[in-house]
């Protein structure tokens, strides 16, 4: 796929904040992942509208951002997939079983670009999928520039269906 | 050391209208002692108390959040003290319940169960406030001031169990007991709307 400029060969931070901000999540819960650090993390970090969690292991945030939707406000967790898998215990137990709306945005770390993530030589990126449908979690794969205006909507019917979402990003982002 | 349902009943007396999140076996002891709209019981996912409470504190910052921990429950998410005193929420009580063992799963020792320090792993970690308790006149005496000072606060309850409670697995992990939750909760949310 190719926008105005050409085929997409990192994501658009700023369109992702964008559509952060459309979705109305206002605390942004996040470890540092490489693939999304420089795009994604740095300029949420000097958001003034954006509440800032920096936790120390991504199943705080699972934690985190239940309590929030419990409270009426929206958030996501931010983090790398090696995270995701470090949490799934806490997504399992309080965002699956307890049915609430924890929203993970995952970097994939290695993921070949242009390449769906079940279908990528590395066993990290391959399975992540597979694992979350066996959970029952729906995701949604931001691959293309032009897939970011889907997010929005997925946080909303995360929040109207309290089930939780994670958010796969399938290239680098910049700022 | 203290009787867990004696320190309980103590920071019963004094926890006002705070929202108050639970762990295991002082949670079934604290829905007993102390019913309220507002008592979150997490159990979960292992471990998850303090960053739940955490949650709390930034989405209610004019409401006290106590955290009724376990040790074996922190030593599962000690990074959330950090976390904690990062974000520090002038509204966050921890309380830790040493007993030094994993009562609700057969009463196995935790690591290191006579040296852990949790007062400090908290104090290292940047809590405002830290102390510990063994004996319940002392608790009593100070947990009023100290349920006044501004958090993040944390204290060690050195407590022994007293009779088991009845662990009824089923009431906690239950839709009911969440929806009931989240009611009371959108009650409050409601009124303040």
């Amino acid at each position: 796929m190719t926008n105005a400029s050409g085929p997409t060969t990192m994501l658009d931070g700023g369109a992702i904040i964008g559509a952060m901000r459309q979705a109305a999540l206002d605390t942004i819960v996040a470890l540092p992942d490489i693939t999304t650090s420089a795009g994604l993390l740095w300029p949420i970090s000097r958001q003034p509208d954006i509440n800032l969690v920096r936790i120390c292991k991504e199943d705080e945030g699972v934690s985190i951002c239940a309590a929030l939707a419990l409270c009426r406000k929206r958030s996501a967790l931010l983090m790398q997939q090696t995270g995701l898998f470090d949490s799934l215990n806490a997504v399992r137990g309080i965002a699956v079983e307890y049915e609430l709306p924890v929203c993970m945005f995952v970097g994939l770390l290695g993921k070949e670009p242009g390449v769906p993530p079940p279908q990528n030589k590395k066993y990290s990126v391959r399975v992540v999928q597979p694992v979350l449908d066996a959970m029952g979690v729906p995701t949604l794969c931001i691959e293309e520039n032009s897939d970011i205006p889907k997010i929005p909507a997925a946080v909303d019917r995360a929040y109207a269906e309290s089930r939780p979402l994670v958010v796969l990003f399938g290239r680098r982002v910049k700022a | 050391m203290m009787l867990r349902t004696e320190c309980l009943k103590e920071i019963a007396k004094v926890r006002g209208d705070a929202l108050v999140v639970g762990v295991y076996s002082s949670a079934f002891e604290w829905i007993g002692i102390s019913p309220h709209p507002l008592n979150f019981l997490s159990v979960g996912a292992m471990g998850q108390a303090s960053s739940s409470a955490l949650g709390f504190a930034i989405g209610l910052p004019d409401r006290k959040i106590i955290v009724l921990d376990g040790d074996g429950s922190l030593l599962m998410n000690l990074g959330s003290l950090v976390t904690i005193a990062g974000v520090a929420p002038a509204n966050l009580t921890h309380f830790v319940c040493q007993n030094g063992c994993y009562e609700a799963n057969g009463e196995h020792p935790i690591p290191a169960q006579d040296m852990v320090c949790f007062s400090g792993f908290a104090r290292a970690a940047g809590y405002r406030l830290v102390t510990e308790f063994s004996d319940l006149d002392t608790l009593r005496a100070e947990l009023p001031g100290f349920m006044q000072a501004r958090g993040p606060s944390f204290a060690t309850l050195r407590v022994r169990a007293g009779e088991k409670p009845t662990l009824d697995y089923s009431l906690v992990h239950g839709p009911e007991s969440r929806r009931t939750f989240q009611a009371n909760l959108n009650a409050l949310l409601d009124s303040r709307a």
